[in-house]
C-alpha cells in the first residue's frame, strides 16, 4: 500500500473510494433521491441487465450525478421486455422502460434523470409501481 | 471500482456477535453465491447499531430496510425475497410496540428518530476493518488539515471554542486539558486514550472502538499534534478482545497509509500509537491510576497536583482523553466549533451516548443531543417501561451517580443539571427502575461494587465503603436501626469529603441520593421490617391462605421441609425454616400461597 | 472506570499550579486566621508547622537528608478545609498557593478526621495492652489527641497469618496501609520485598505471592520496622530468652554492646538525642545480672585487623600487576548488606571482604579463646548481644556461623529489660567494661556510623602500608551524611580511592557502577544498609520521623572516638595480646578459621 504523502493525495484517495459508501449514504437520504431500479432476476441478467446497471452506475458517477440511487430489484414480471429499468423522480409516479440498451440508458440519464422529461420506450404498465 | 448496488450491513458488535451475527454474515455470503449476486450485493460487518434489544440487526441499503432479531435460518428467505425479488420480508421488520405498525426504515423508528449521531456517526455504517471506508467518510481529513494548515494553538483554540467536555464523566473541557499539556514544555509528551470503560452496563467506548476505531486513532494524532506529543497510548481492558483486534487493525492500516508514523502527509509531524492492556480494574479509569498501571505499578491513584498534564506517564506531560471524547474530535475539526455548538445546550454542547438498560423496552446504545429530556429518552427512544409497569427512577452515572425520579423527567440532560439533581453524567449508563425495584437494595448493589473495586489505598474508601456496604446489607436484612440511617448519612458525607480520588469521592452518591429521595423506603425496612418493593428476600413472608385445599404438593417441593400439613388440611409455613425461595408459591395450583 | 471525577476545582488547581511553577518566591497564605509565608513548593502541613499548628498525621513521613519521603496521602487524617475547594485537602500533599485560606480545626474538619480515625480503628485490633508498640504507637497517639471514645462501626476485620522471621514479625491485622514500609523497602532501600496487594478492604502490604519474609528478598535491615507507625511490623523479641539465660545458674552469660547503642539508648530514658550513655549502659547490664559486660568495639578492632590485612593483600597483589585481584574490596560487617548482595548481586560475591562482622568475631573469640581462658565449657557459655540492628538476629542464626552468638536484642529491647528490672537508668553511676573483651579504641566505636568502618580501616592500613605513624587520625573527607560519597586518601605515594554508601538504594547505585567496570577506580567501599549507618539501625529507639536525631547520634559517636586515648585498632593492647597468644597474625589459618566466612547466592522472591 502506498503511503499518503499529502492532503491532496488523501483527498484523491477519498474521491476514489467514495463509491464504496455511496449506496449507504444514499440510503440515509432516500427521500431526496431519484431512484433507478434495474430488474435483476435470472431473465433480466440473461438479457444484459447487469451490464446496463453497471453502465448506468459508471455513467452517473462519471458525470458527477450524486442524487441518484441505483439498485436492483427482482423480476418485474416483464420478461418480454428485459432489461427493464424503473425511474422514480422525487414525488412522482414510477416509470418503467423496457428493452433498455446502453444508448437508451444514456438517453434516460440525459433527459429523464437530468431534466425530468420522459423518453420513448415506456412500458404502459397496468401496475403503478413495482412495489405493488 | 466496485459495482455493488446493494449493501447488507450486519451488526458486528460484541452483543450481536454473541447472538450469532457472525454466522448470519457467513450465511449471506453463501446464499448470495447461490443466487449469483455476489457482484451486486456487498455483505459487511459493521459496528453496533445501538438497538441491542432487538439484535441481531441486519440493514439493507440503499432502500434502508431494517431487520431485527434475525437468525441464521432467516437468511435464505431474505436473499430469495429481498435481494432477488425486491420484496421486503415483513415478519422480520420492527413492530412499533405502541402503534403495532411494522416499520421498514429505521429512520421512522422512535428509537432512532430523536437520536443524533456524532460520536457514533460511523458505527453501524462503515466496515471498521476497512480504512478506505473511513477515508471515504472524510476520515483523516481533519488530521491533514490540522497538521498542514493549522498551528498547534489554532487547533487548541478551536477545541476550546467548541467546548467539548470530557465524555468520561467529569465533563472537564478537553480543549483546556490540551492547552495545559501544551503549556508544559518537555522533550517528550504523551497522548493517552482512556478505554478502561468500567461502569457496570456502559459499553459506548467499546462500541466506538469496535465500530469506528479510526475516529479514535485520528483524534489521538490530532491531539498529539496540538500538545506536541509524538506518542499515543491506548489503555484498554483486556476483556474487550474484539475492540482490541479492530483498534490494532486500524492502527496497522493507518501506519501502512502513512497516516501514523514519521512525517505524516509530508507535514514533518510524527506520531504513533501503542495499545496497552489493563486487567479491568474500575479504579484504573482514574487517570493517575491508569498511568501507574501502564507504568507497571500497582493501579492506584496518587494525589493531584501534580496533574498528568504536568507529570504523567513516566513523569512526562500527558493528556488523557476518553474514547467518546476523542471520537468527537475529527468531526469538530472538520465542521467547526460553531456547528458543534448548535447541538446540545449552551454549557454542554454536542451529544452524549447513553447505554439504556434496566426495565425499559428498548435496551441499547443511544446518542442524543445534550439537553434532551429524560422523558424523551425513556419514553420516546426507550419505548417506556417494560410490561406497562410504573416508572420509579433512573440511575445515571453508574456507581458514582445517583437517582432521578418522575419529577425530574423533564429535566434536560447535561453535565450541570445532573450534578444539580444529585446525580451525575458518569460515562453514560442509564439504568431504568420500576416499582419492583427496592432502592436500599439498589444502593447496596452499587456499594458492593465500589467496595470491591476500591484500590484500598485511602482509609475512607478502603474501610468506609465496606462499612457503608455492611450498613446497607444490615438494612436490607431487616436488622437496621434508625441510628444506622443517620450513621450512613454521616459516613457518606465523610467518604465524599475525604477520599483521595474520584472513586471514593463519588462512592456514596447512590446512598445519599436514595436516602434523600426514598427515605420512607429505608424507614420501612428499618421500622416495619418490610420491603415495599418486595425485593429483599429476608423481609418477605410466604403465607398459606384459606384457599389451600391440602393437596400437599407444596410440602413436597419445599427444600427445607418448612411446610407442615396433612392431606386435605390447611397447610402452614414455619417461618423459621423458610428460606424464601418461592418454590411453593410457583407450585401451588390454587393460588393459596401469598408473599408479603 | 471511565473517569467519573467531580474534580470541579481541578481547573482552578491546574491554573494555580501552572502559575505556581513560574515563581519561586515565598508564598503567603492564611491558616486558622494566621498569616504565614513559606517557600513555594511547601505543603500546607509545612506551613502549619511554622505556625506551631500541629495537624495530626499518620502516613506522612519526610526524613530530610535521606530519600525517605512518604507522601502517600492515604490515611486522610491530616485533612483540612481549603477555601474554594469542594472536598477536604490532605495537608501533607497539598502545595501552598498564594492567598490560600486554610482551616485546620473547623467542625467539618474535626468530624471528618474523627470518622476517618473511627473507620481505621474499626479495622484494628484493640489489644493495646499487649501490643509491642503500645506507648510508641502513632494511632494510639492520634486516638488520644482526637478524643476517640467509641467506635460506631461494626463489621468484618482484617485477619492475616502472622509472619515471624528471625528478625522481623509482621502482624498485618494491625496495618493501617500508610505504606511507609513499602516506600522504605522500595524507594529507599531498593530491596523490593514489600508492596501493596489486593483491592478494597483486603488491600494490604505484603511480600510477593504472600510468602513469609524468610522466603522473600527481605534483607532484615529493619527500616520498615523503624518507620511503622503501629505494631504491624516489630522486631522478633528475644528479651525472654535473655531472662531465662540469666536465670539459669549453670550458664555463664556474657553480653556485647554494639558501638551505636551507646549513642541512642539514652533516648528511651528521656535523655537528649546524642547523649552518650556508655557507662550507665554497662552499669545497667551488670545490674541485670550479666556475668561479663563486653564491647563489640573490641571485635570491631579485630575486624579492622583482618579486613585491613585483606585489603593490603589485595592491593599489594594489584600493585604487583595481578589484574585478577577482586577490587574494590567491600566491607562486610553489615548483615543486611550481606543479605542484600547474596540475594541481588550474586555475580559480585567474590569482592566483599570475607571477614565476619564484629558481632560474629566476638562470638567466635568468646566461645573459643575466652571460654578457654575462664575455663567454661562452650555449651555453658551464653553469648548475647545488644545491637542497633534487626538483621543481626538473622545473622546470629546463620548456620555457617555455628551459633557463636546465642541471642540478640535490639537497643529498644534492652531499654525494655532495664525498665522491667526497675533500674533507674539516669541515676546510674558510670561503670567500665570487663576485660579483656571490653578493651577498644576510637576506631572500633566509629563502626557505628556511615564512613566509620572505612575510616578505621584506613587508619590501620595507612600505617601498615607506609610503615609510618599516622599523626592526624581524623579523615574528615570520609565523614558526612550524603548517601553516596567518594574520597581519595593519599597513602604514601599511592592514592587510595574510597567509596561510601549508606542505605541499600545508594548501595545499589554504587554496586551497579562496579558492575559497569568501576569507572572511578575504587579500591575499597564501605556499605551500611541503614540510612546514617548503625546509628539509624532498625533496632534503635524510634526517631519518629526526625532525621536530626540521626545526626546527633552520629556526632556522639565521633565524640566518643575523640575521647579515646587509643584510636587505631592495631594499637589495642587486648587485640595485640589476642594475636600473640592465640591467633598468630591476621589472615593466619587460625584467624581464617575463626574470623572469616564465605557467601552463598540466595534465591528468593
Amino acid at each position: 500500500m502506498a503511503k499518503i504523502k499529502s492532503l491532496d493525495e488523501l483527498k484523491a484517495l477519498r474521491d476514489s473510494v467514495q463509491n464504496t459508501v455511496d449506496v449507504r449514504e444514499h440510503g440515509d437520504n432516500v427521500e431526496d433521491m431519484i431512484i433507478v431500479r434495474v430488474a435483476m432476476a435470472t431473465c433480466g441478467i440473461a438479457a444484459g441487465a447487469r451490464e446496463i446497471m453497471n453502465f448506468m452506475a459508471h455513467e452517473l458517477r462519471d458525470q458527477g450525478i450524486d442524487n441518484v440511487m441505483i439498485t436492483q430489484v427482482g423480476c418485474m414480471g416483464l420478461c418480454y421486455a428485459e432489461p427493464t429499468v424503473e425511474v422514480t423522480l422525487k414525488g412522482e409516479e414510477p416509470v418503467v422502460y423496457g428493452n433498455v440498451t446502453e444508448e437508451k440508458a444514456l438517453e434516460i440519464i440525459e433527459k429523464h434523470i437530468k431534466n425530468g422529461t420522459m423518453v420513448d420506450g415506456i412500458i404502459p404498465s397496468t401496475h403503478k409501481s413495482l412495489d405493488e | 471500482m466496485s459495482n455493488y448496488t446493494m449493501h447488507i450491513l450486519i451488526c458486528g458488535g460484541t452483543g450481536c456477535i454473541s447472538a450469532e451475527s457472525d454466522i448470519i454474515a457467513d450465511e449471506f455470503t453463501k446464499e448470495l453465491a447461490r443466487v449469483g449476486m455476489t457482484e451486486e450485493v456487498q455483505v459487511l460487518k459493521t459496528g453496533c447499531f445501538g438497538f441491542c434489544e432487538k439484535g441481531p440487526i441486519v440493514k439493507v441499503l440503499p432502500d434502508s430496510t431494517f431487520y431485527v432479531e434475525v437468525t441464521p435460518d432467516d437468511v435464505e428467505e431474505l436473499v430469495n425475497e429481498h435481494v432477488v425479488k425486491g420484496r421486503v420480508v415483513d415478519r422480520l421488520l420492527f413492530i412499533d410496540p405502541s402503534s403495532k405498525e411494522t416499520i421498514e426504515d429505521s429512520k421512522h423508528m422512535d428509537f432512532y428518530k430523536k437520536q443524533q449521531r456524532v460520536a457514533l456517526r460511523n458505527c453501524g455504517f462503515v466496515d471498521p476493518h476497512n480504512i478506505d471506508e473511513y477515508i471515504a467518510r472524510d476520515g483523516y481529513q481533519a488530521l491533514g488539515q490540522s497538521i498542514l494548515e493549522m498551528s498547534q494553538l489554532e487547533v487548541i483554540e478551536l477545541m476550546e471554542d467548541a467546548n467539548l467536555r470530557g465524555r468520561g464523566g467529569g465533563g472537564f473541557p478537553a480543549g483546556l486539558k490540551w492547552r495545559f499539556t501544551y503549556n508544559n514544555e518537555s522533550d517528550q509528551k504523551y497522548v493517552i486514550c482512556n478505554a478502561d470503560e468500567g461502569d457496570p452496563g456502559a459499553f459506548m467506548d467499546r462500541s466506538i472502538l469496535e465500530g469506528d476505531p479510526h475516529s479514535v486513532v485520528e483524534a489521538m494524532a490530532i491531539c498529539g499534534y496540538a500538545i506536541g506529543a509524538d506518542k499515543g497510548l491506548v489503555y484498554i481492558r483486556a476483556e474487550y478482545p474484539l475492540a482490541i483486534e479492530r483498534l490494532q487493525l486500524a492502527i496497522d492500516s493507518a501506519r501502512e497509509y502513512g497516516l501514523l508514523g514519521d512525517d505524516i502527509m509530508g507535514s514533518g509531524f510524527n506520531f504513533d500509537i501503542e495499545v496497552k492492556f489493563g486487567a479491568g480494574a474500575f479504579v484504573c479509569g482514574e487517570e493517575t491510576a491508569l498511568i501507574h498501571s501502564m507504568e507497571g505499578q500497582r493501579g492506584e491513584p496518587t494525589t493531584k497536583p501534580p496533574f498528568p498534564a504536568e507529570s504523567g506517564f513516566w513523569g512526562k506531560p500527558t493528556c488523557v482523553n476518553n474514547v467518546e471524547t476523542l471520537a468527537n474530535v475529527p468531526v469538530i475539526l472538520l465542521k467547526g466549533a460553531d456547528w458543534f455548538k448548535t447541538i446540545g445546550t449552551e454549557k454542554s454542547p454536542g451529544t452524549k451516548v447513553f447505554a439504556l438498560a434496566g426495565k425499559i423496552n428498548n435496551v441499547g446504545l443511544i446518542e442524543v443531543p445534550m439537553g434532551t429530556t429524560l422523558r424523551e429518552v425513556i419514553y420516546d427512544i426507550g419505548g417506556g417501561i417494560k410490561d406497562g409497569k410504573e416508572f420509579k427512577a433512573v440511575q445515571t452515572g453508574g456507581p458514582s451517580g445517583g437517582c432521578l425520579t418522575a419529577k425530574d423527567l423533564d429535566t434536560p440532560i447535561d453535565f450541570d443539571n445532573l450534578l444539580e439533581k444529585g446525580s451525575m453524567m458518569g460515562s453514560g449508563g442509564m439504568i431504568v427502575m420500576d416499582e419492583d425495584d427496592c432502592m436500599p437494595a439498589v444502593a447496596r448493589f452499587y456499594l458492593e461494587f465500589t467496595q470491591e473495586e476500591s484500590c484500598g489505598k485511602c482509609t475512607p474508601c478502603r474501610i468506609g465503603t465496606t462499612r457503608l456496604f455492611e450498613l446497607l446489607d444490615k438494612i436490607t436484612q431487616g436488622k437496621g436501626t434508625m441510628e444506622d440511617l443517620e450513621l450512613m448519612k454521616e459516613l457518606s458525607h465523610v467518604i465524599t469529603d475525604t477520599s483521595l480520588c474520584g472513586l471514593g469521592q463519588t462512592a456514596s452518591n447512590p446512598v445519599l441520593s436514595t436516602l434523600d429521595i426514598f427515605w420512607d423506603e429505608y424507614v420501612a425496612h428499618v421500622t416495619d421490617k418490610k420491603c415495599p418493593a418486595g425485593q429483599c428476600t429476608a423481609l418477605l413472608e410466604y403465607k398459606i391462605t384459606d384457599a389451600c385445599t391440602g393437596c400437599t404438593l407444596c410440602t413436597r417441593v419445599c427444600p427445607t421441609d418448612a411446610i407442615d400439613g396433612k392431606l386435605k388440611e390447611l397447610h402452614v409455613i414455619d417461618q423459621e425454616k423458610c428460606i424464601k425461595c418461592g418454590a411453593c408459591m410457583d407450585r401451588c395450583k390454587f393460588k393459596a400461597i401469598i408473599r408479603e | 472506570m471511565v473517569h467519573v471525577w467531580i474534580d470541579v476545582n481541578l481547573r482552578q488547581l491546574l491554573e494555580n499550579n501552572v502559575k505556581g511553577c513560574n515563581t519561586m518566591a515565598d508564598i503567603k497564605l492564611t491558616i486558622d486566621g494566621k498569616v504565614v509565608e513559606v517557600p513555594a513548593g511547601s505543603t500546607v502541613l509545612d506551613a502549619a508547622k511554622k505556625l506551631d499548628i500541629h495537624i495530626p498525621t499518620l502516613c506522612h513521613l519526610d526524613l530530610h537528608d535521606t530519600k525517605m519521603v512518604n507522601k502517600a496521602a492515604s490515611c486522610r487524617i491530616c485533612v483540612v478545609e481549603v477555601e474554594g475547594r469542594n472536598n477536604l485537602a490532605p495537608s501533607c500533599a497539598t502545595p501552598v498557593t498564594e492567598g490560600m485560606v486554610v482551616t485546620t480545626n473547623s467542625p467539618r474538619v474535626l468530624n471528618a478526621r474523627k470518622v476517618v480515625l473511627e473507620l481505621m480503628v474499626s479495622d484494628h485490633p484493640k489489644d493495646c495492652l499487649i501490643c509491642e508498640q503500645s506507648g510508641n504507637c502513632s494511632l494510639q497517639y492520634v486516638s488520644k489527641k482526637l478524643g476517640m471514645r467509641e467506635v460506631r462501626f461494626e463489621g468484618k476485620e482484617s485477619t492475616y497469618k502472622p509472619d515471624k522471621s528471625k528478625s522481623i514479625v509482621r502482624d498485618m491485622d494491625k496495618c493501617i496501609m500508610c505504606r511507609r514500609c513499602e516506600t522504605m523497602c522500595n524507594d529507599v532501600q531498593s530491596v523490593g520485598a514489600l508492596s501493596g496487594i489486593n483491592r478494597g478492604f483486603d488491600a494490604v502490604v505484603s511480600t510477593a505471592f504472600e510468602v513469609d519474609l524468610s522466603e522473600s528478598v527481605c534483607t532484615y535491615c529493619g527500616q520498615c520496622v523503624a518507620v511503622c507507625p503501629v505494631g504491624a511490623l516489630t522486631e522478633a523479641e528475644q528479651t525472654n530468652d535473655i531472662i531465662s539465660a540469666l536465670a539459669n545458674p549453670e550458664k555463664t552469660v556474657i553480653i556485647q554492646t554494639a558501638p551505636a547503642v551507646r549513642a541512642a539508648l539514652g533516648e528511651e530514658f528521656g535523655l537528649e538525642p546524642g547523649t552518650l550513655v556508655t557507662g550507665k549502659m554497662v552499669a545497667a547490664l551488670r545490674e541485670l545480672g550479666f556475668d561479663y559486660v563486653f564491647d563489640t568495639d573490641f571485635a570491631a578492632d579485630l575486624t579492622i585487623m583482618e579486613e585491613s590485612a585483606e585489603l593490603i593483600d589485595r592491593l599489594t597483589r594489584f600493585l604487583d600487576g595481578d589484574k585478577d585481584v577482586a577490587l574494590p574490596i567491600l566491607t562486610s560487617c553489615c548483615p543486611a548488606w550481606v543479605n542484600f548482595f547474596e540475594g541481588q548481586f550474586q555475580d559480585l560475591l567474590d569482592i566483599p571482604s570475607s571477614a565476619k562482622s564484629p558481632q560474629q568475631m566476638f562470638g567466635a573469640i568468646a566461645k573459643t579463646y575466652y571460654a578457654e581462658k575462664i575455663n567454661v565449657p562452650r555449651e555453658n557459655l551464653v553469648v548475647a548481644s545488644v545491637m542497633p540492628c534487626l538483621a543481626k538476629k538473622y545473622e546470629a542464626d546463620r548456620e555457617e556461623l555455628n551459633q557463636d552468638v546465642d541471642m540478640v536484642i535490639s537497643t529498644r529491647e534492652l531499654a525494655k529489660l532495664i525498665k522491667q528490672a526497675n533500674i533507674d537508668f539516669n541515676s546510674l553511676e558510670d561503670e567500665e567494661y570487663d576485660q579483656p573483651l571490653g578493651e577498644s579504641t576510637g576506631a572500633g566505636v566509629i563502626f557505628g556510623t556511615t564512613g566509620g568502618v572505612i575510616e578505621a580501616a584506613t587508619r590501620t592500613a595507612y600505617e601498615k602500608l607506609t610503615g609510618e605513624s599516622l599523626e592526624k587520625v581524623d579523615f574528615h573527607e570520609l565523614r558526612g551524611f550524603e548517601g553516596v560519597r567518594a574520597a581519595t586518601v593519599p597513602v604514601g605515594d599511592f592514592d587510595l580511592n574510597i567509596g561510601i554508601a549508606h542505605g541499600l538504594g545508594n548501595a545499589r547505585e554504587l554496586l551497579e557502577e562496579i558492575r559497569d567496570g568501576n569507572p572511578r577506580n575504587f579500591h575499597a567501599i564501605e556499605i551500611m544498609a541503614c540510612p546514617g549507618g548503625c546509628i539509624g539501625g532498625g533496632g534503635q529507639p524510634y526517631h519518629g520521623g526526625d532525621a536530626e536525631i540521626l545526626k546527633k547520634r552520629q556526632a556522639a559517636i565521633y565524640t566518643e572516638d575523640e575521647r579515646k586515648t587509643i584510636r587505631k585498632s592495631h594499637e589495642n593492647p587486648a587485640i595485640i595480646e589476642l594475636y600473640e597468644n592465640y591467633l598468630g597474625e591476621p589472615m593466619s589459618p587460625k584467624a581464617i578459621e575463626l574470623l572469616h566466612t564465605a557467601y552463598e547466592p540466595k534465591d528468593r522472591v
